[in-house]
């Protein structure tokens, strides 16, 4: 996997860019997320179904991985099952 | 990842919204994507190797912008004030281009070379009915988003070129998407071929904050369209902002209560202004940006809190804030450093090092950072105690008296404490006995007499030490800036050579 690599979510309408990656499976819905979309969609598991917001950054503890939400769904982001968290930095005046 | 992501992602979330207004046209989120979809297929049609823009702000500048990047072209403002002989160079260098905006001149100046032209409205009307394929692919942005040429004061221009992930590594790290309230608006009047020109682009399109451009500036018209459009933010350089003060102290009203954030960079702002400034706009949020083009625009921002905050201090310390820029942003690094490599003390200059995933430091001829990142800006400066950053010119303005540097900023700030002298530039002359010795340039204030020259001597006596006395004193009556208020010190050195 590369930065700027897009991946779909197998259980809902949920697309992220990534930016930082290692090895480890990005999941949405606790689903491996892959660059197609399955035909039939799978199910989501109730543990990772609080949403993903469009246009958050979504970082694990240790900083090795970020994705940006390009498309909101139902499922919620994890690396190998542990839930990403979103980056909240202090909002910069706009400068130009 | 592609910069045309920030435009795909405000036509997917807020496809109607009003992302641009020009000349009295509308263009939504979704309206401008199409364009610039349609555009890929006139620059592939093209076999061009650049897009080039030869023209003020429009619609144009956007779509070509995202159109050159979906097409994987790099995209190339160019500037249109540029003398004949220096524009028909830069042509030759981006040949083949698709070029967007003054036909004629390109005809004239850059024949037989290949290049694909469109005047303004040709090129939008192309993109807006091309036929695009179903399920078309588009660049994966991995290369090189912008080409600016910079504006080459001691050699030809050079070629900054900034790829896809710097330019979205500044967007995604200074700009949250779709922050702005569907009422804000910002009002862009910045030439095209200026890095902030561009970069006010992706970050208000990812803020979906409506952009009102104004393609040329006069203060009257910035007012009315910034009333007209209920403008909610503002970029200026410091002559236009002056020019606006003077406007309005001359009685010229206008309603720009709307009005909650002005940002300024480009050049030096005079501290009488930003003052006059701050009283007469007294709830409007002032941001001063430094930033250059060789890192995508802003690494150092000084906000509004403490605009104020200096403004009303009675610490000097705190007031002296006031002329920084800032502090860097948090995706930024940032260091003095001395000629031989190593990082001054607080409060000491040198030269200001960036290095950030943002920063390209790259021209298309060689890449211009160190082994482990650093972009050796050329610019001067210090960081107080606290980390705010101060400049003090281009490194290259330093003058060196027989052996000593002396930044001129430092000089030009004692003269500026002269109640007649509204202006001043100081810069190297010749001299036989020590190399390099200070020549000054003045203006004097309207309807002031004209101090003596061996007053000024004195002043600067007095206030540094004996090295920055000028040896020669020139009165004029208006120093030479470009478009941006950069002071031009290559055309004062002339003047005081003749």
């Amino acid at each position: 996997m590369k930065p700027g690599t897009r991946l779909k979510s197998a259980v809902c309408d949920t697309e992220v860019m990534v930016i930082r990656c290692g090895d480890g499976a990005i999941q949405c819905g606790g689903v491996t997320m892959g660059e197609t979309k399955p035909e039939v969609a799978e199910n989501p598991s109730a543990d990772h179904a609080n949403g993903s917001l469009m246009g958050k950054r979504y970082v694990d503890a240790a900083g090795a991985y970020e994705l940006l939400c390009v498309k909101p769904g139902k499922g919620s982001l994890s690396v190998d099952g542990v839930a990403l968290v979103t980056k909240d930095a202090k909002p910069l005046p706009a400068s130009d | 990842m592609n910069i045309a992501l920030l435009l795909e992602m405000a036509a997917e979330a807020a496809p109607d919204r009003i992302g641009l207004v020009c000349d009295g046209k509308r263009w939504s989120y979704v309206q401008l994507l199409a364009a610039a979809r349609g555009a890929v297929e006139l620059i592939e049609a093209s076999g061009a190797s650049h897009v080039a823009l030869l023209d003020e702000s429009s619609e144009a500048a956007v779509i070509a912008l995202f159109g050159a990047g979906l097409a994987g072209v790099p995209y190339c403002p160019l500037n249109y004030r540029l003398a004949d002989a220096d524009l028909a160079g830069l042509l030759d260098r981006i040949a083949p281009a698709l070029i967007v905006g003054d036909v004629a001149r390109v005809e004239k100046l850059s024949q037989g070379k290949g290049h694909k032209t469109f005047a303004r409205a040709d090129f939008v009307a192309g993109a807006i009915g091309a036929a695009v394929p179903e399920g078309r692919e588009y660049d994966e942005g991995v290369g090189i988003a912008v080409q600016l040429f910079t504006s080459g004061t001691t050699a030809a221009p050079k070629a900054a070129i900034l790829r896809h992930s710097n330019l979205l590594s500044y967007i995604l790290g200074t700009v949250e998407f779709a922050g702005a309230d569907e009422a804000d608006a910002a009002l862009v009047c910045v030439p095209p071929y200026h890095i902030a020109g561009i970069s006010a682009l992706m970050s208000s399109i990812y803020a979906q904050r409506r952009i009102v451009m104004l393609p040329a500036f006069a203060p009257e018209s910035w007012l009315k369209l910034a009333e007209a459009e209920g403008v909610t933010n503002a970029f200026v350089v410091p002559t236009m902002l002056a020019r606006i003060i003077d406007t309005l102290d001359k009685g010229h009203s206008a309603n720009i209560a709307s009005l909650r954030a002005i940002s300024y960079g480009g050049g030096k702002m005079p501290l009488e202004i930003i003052q006059r400034a701050l009283e007469l706009f007294p709830s409007t949020g002032f941001t001063n940006a430094y930033g250059l083009t060789e890192t995508s625009s802003t690494v150092a921002l000084l906000g509004p809190g403490e605009h104020r905050d200096a403004h009303g201090s009675d610490d000097p310390k705190a007031r002296a804030r006031l002329a920084s820029v800032g502090i860097p942003l948090p995706t930024v690094e940032i260091e003095i450093r001395d000629e031989d490599g190593n990082c001054c003390a607080t409060g000491e200059a040198g030269e200001i090092y960036v290095r950030g995933d943002q920063v390209s430091g790259e021209y298309k001829e060689k890449s211009a950072l160190t082994a482990d990142g650093w972009f050796p800006t050329r610019d001067a400066g210090y960081l107080d105690e606290e980390g705010y950053l101060f400049l003090s010119g281009r490194a290259d303005d330093v003058i060196v008296r027989g052996g000593e540097n002396m930044s001129p900023g430092e000089i030009e700030d004692v003269l500026l404490t002269h109640p007649d002298i509204a202006d001043a530039a100081a810069v190297a002359i010749p001299s036989v006995e020590w190399g390099e010795a200070v020549g000054i340039a003045v203006v004097v204030r309207d309807g002031q007499p004209q101090p003596p020259e061996a007053e000024l001597k004195e002043l600067i006596r007095a206030r540094l030490r004996s090295s920055r006395v000028p040896d020669k004193v020139l009165f004029v009556s208006e120093l030479p800036y470009n478009e941006m208020g950069k002071l031009l010190r290559r055309e004062v050195k002339v003047l005081l050579a003749n």
